[in-house]
């Protein structure tokens, strides 16, 4: 039970307070065991994020499929019972291709991925985002991308020797305006 | 419950079912006051830490919002410079600028292991049900923003440790579905994160922590007098011990961010950021999942079904209601309101009580100046009362209880008025004690203590939780203040001192209890054979 007084007081109070020097060295143990959790575990145990002797290789490309279909011409009839201000003569589909993306590394399949186009008439751009750890030294990267699904094969392809230093990031993406993959 | 002398019933003295009745774990919850009880040591009840956490969190978040506002002035805010303008401070570590540094890590790591253990507490009491829980859930509101503020600020420093844990957020994030490009690319390569991205980092650190306080007042809404100060002791403890932990362990920074290499072993701060680590050791999913689901969980607690009959709350009686406030002002949980008195005399006031916020105490009772035993009426009925246990009923088992003691057995008995939450008064029966329980010590109306010396007591013992431990809330504070004389209404001053005893006893103190009143035991006879015994009331 606590201890506390009150001599004014026209009660006999058993109260509550710290009494006696073992009480105020424990308060101060108390105090240091407090900052002693905070600063321990504020920077310990350290964390390993990568093993070591492991670079980073990062699979990222946000891209726009080709659409699903062919744009055809709609004939006299179609036209005619559309609003005078909707007859476009030429109609496309929205919706565009999944892209499907594969990597591998000196010759064996890492990332075999197919993304779905993003957005409710999945007429967006498809997206994919993967982290692969890959010891380091030289490897052989080999990607293919392929954007249409009328089309047979790899619309896009690349292939690279690279040497992977310990804790490096190496990002795979696509870039148009540059030819297509790119490695950085 | 109610322990009565042998062969005495208290009769009519029924509480209903106490606040800590329905606890997720009886052991767990036995486990947490024996550490409460090993700090009163050391502390104090009144100055104990775990008693105050939510104001020790309060205290953090003040901690933080000062060093927070030292460091904004000195922060390089654009991708570039911010880590330079950080780490300049860590090269002086000792210097003003160094130790708000420092400070505002470890209170943010203070604040986060307030917050955990204050949960953990109110879990444990089981404190999420009826009249609590809007406080309950605008806690658990408050939880990812305080989740979001505090991870976002090691982005802020855009060192290695911030540049992992933007990119392992973004990567959690990218889990969710909805994103039509994920965020992560914005961490892709050198040069990826441009001033604009970063005053978006900057902004979320400013802006949540002031949602995160307007949600703050929102959760000490439903309370009165809430606890947002810590006792001056503690406050500056705390803040020693933050200070001092700055000076020995100052917070260095772990290089600058470089987006074209992972930092393979970083320093992590797992008090605010172990959910990196938990997601790269499952999957982004499995986090979701877990961290998601266990919020839910928190969220979903008040909805499950209570166990039996909702307990009665406070009733107000017009015509002995005279709107003297007193309830209203002691009311813990603001259930009280005033309103003009329907006898419609010009400025007459009667209380009011929501029934959704009123929580059963009975304080109320105890602070209602109608409330005294000493009313000449067959059938005392008070201004506002608790229709489980009424003052009527409480007189009538204290007469009756009196009446009953074997006196040849017990020239001296000792009368206790026990809070049904704290110490079990099973123990206690023994031919010179009439034990009466009460829903909370604050329900007793100081003037029961003496009408029961008049009555034929020769001691009173007042048994409460420990200050600050009151089950529900300000019952125990209100109780000392009372009898102290320091509150309306008061026990009178000449009731003699030296017969009255308060007892601060939690659950778990019955041998202190027992030592209280083996105390008074002692006490009586000698008090008896200096200045006689007291006053008796003659039941008409």
């Amino acid at each position: 039970m606590a201890e506390s007084s009150s001599d004014s007081a026209p009660v006999h109070a058993q109260g509550a307070g710290p009494r006696g020097p073992a009480a105020w060295l424990l308060q101060g143990v108390l105090y240091g065991l407090f900052a002693l959790v905070i600063g321990v575990f504020s920077h310990w145990p350290p964390y390993r994020h990568l093993a070591p002797d492991t670079a980073l290789v990062k699979l990222s490309l946000v891209h726009v499929g080709k659409p699903v279909a062919d744009c055809r011409q709609l004939t006299a009839t179609e036209l005619a019972k559309l609003p005078p201000n909707m007859r476009a003569p030429t109609q496309c589909p929205r919706e565009r291709s999944p892209v499907t993306v594969e990597l591998d590394i000196d010759g064996a399949a890492a990332v075999r991925t197919v993304a779905a186009p993003s957005g409710l008439s999945r007429d967006g751009a498809s997206a994919v985002y993967q982290r692969l750890p890959v010891p380091a030294g030289e490897r052989l990267l080999q990607v293919r991308l392929r954007d249409d699904v009328r089309a047979d094969g790899f619309a896009y392809t690349l292939e690279r020797r690279v040497t992977l230093a310990p804790a490096q990031v190496l990002v795979i993406d696509f870039d148009a305006g540059k030819g297509g993959i790119t490695v950085q | 419950m109610a322990a009565s002398p042998a062969g005495v019933p208290a009769r009519d003295v029924r509480v209903g079912p106490r606040n800590t009745d329905e606890v997720p774990s009886r052991r767990a919850l036995a486990a947490w006051r024996a550490l409460l009880h090993g700090f009163d040591h050391a502390f104090g009840s009144r100055g104990n830490p775990l008693r105050q956490l939510g104001a020790l969190a309060f205290l953090a978040f003040g901690l933080l919002a000062l060093s927070g506002l030292w460091l904004y002035a000195v922060l390089d805010t654009s991708a570039s410079g911010a880590h330079a303008s950080i780490e300049a401070l860590s090269r002086r570590p000792w210097s003003p600028g160094g130790l708000m540094r420092s400070l505002h890590r470890y209170a943010a790591d203070a604040f986060v292991l307030f917050t955990a253990l204050h949960l953990l507490s109110e879990l444990l009491h089981g404190r999420w049900r009826r009249f609590r829980r809007f406080a309950w859930w605008t806690g658990t509101a408050l939880l990812p923003l305080l989740a979001v503020s505090a991870v976002g600020g090691f982005w802020l420093n855009w060192d290695r440790l911030g540049q992992f844990s933007a990119i392992a957020t973004a990567e959690w994030l990218d889990a969710l579905p909805g994103l039509a490009s994920p965020l992560a690319r914005n961490f892709l390569g050198a040069g990826a994160v441009s001033d604009r991205l970063f005053s978006l980092f900057v902004f979320v650190h400013l802006g949540v922590p002031l949602l995160m306080l307007f949600g703050l007042w929102f959760h000490v809404q439903r309370l009165t007098r809430a606890a947002v100060f810590p006792t001056r002791a503690l406050a500056l403890g705390t803040t020693a011990a933050l200070l001092g932990l700055a000076v020995v362990a100052p917070v260095a920074g772990q290089g600058p961010a470089d987006l074209a290499q992972v930092a393979p072993v970083l320093a992590l701060d797992w008090f605010i950021l172990f959910v990196h680590p938990l997601m790269y050791a499952g999957s982004a999913a499995w986090t979701w999942a877990l961290v998601g689901g266990g919020w839910l969980a928190l969220l979903a607690l008040p909805l499950l079904p209570v166990r039996g009959p909702r307990t009665a709350v406070a009733v107000v009686d017009a015509a002995n209601c005279n709107g003297c406030r007193r309830c209203f002002a002691d009311c813990p949980y603001a259930a009280i309101t005033m309103a003009p008195h329907p006898s419609g005399r010009t400025g007459r006031q009667i209380a009011v009580v929501d029934a959704d916020l009123c929580a059963s105490c009975g304080v109320c009772a105890g602070a209602c100046p109608s409330s005294t035993p000493f009313r000449s009426v067959a059938d005392l009925v008070t201004g506002i009362d608790m229709p489980q246990q009424p003052v009527a009923a409480l007189r009538r088992a204290l007469q009756d209880g009196l009446q009953a003691l074997p006196r040849q057995q017990a020239p001296h008995p000792i009368v206790v008025f026990a809070c049904a939450e704290g110490a079990a008064t099973a123990s206690l029966a023994t031919p010179d004690l009439l034990v009466l329980p009460l829903i909370c010590a604050g329900q007793l109306p100081p003037s029961f203590v003496e009408y029961a010396l008049r009555d034929g007591a020769a001691g009173v013992v007042v048994a409460a939780c420990r200050d600050g431990g009151c089950a529900w809330r300000l019952g125990a504070r209100w109780t000392a203040e009372r009898l102290d004389g320091r509150r309306e209404p008061h026990l009178r001053a000449d009731v003699p001192a030296e017969r009255v005893c308060l007892v601060e006893a939690d659950a778990g103190d019955e041998a202190g209890l027992a030592r209280a009143v083996a105390q008074m035991r002692v006490r009586l006879p000698q008090i008896n054979a200096s200045a006689g015994p007291a006053p008796k009331i003659h039941h008409g």
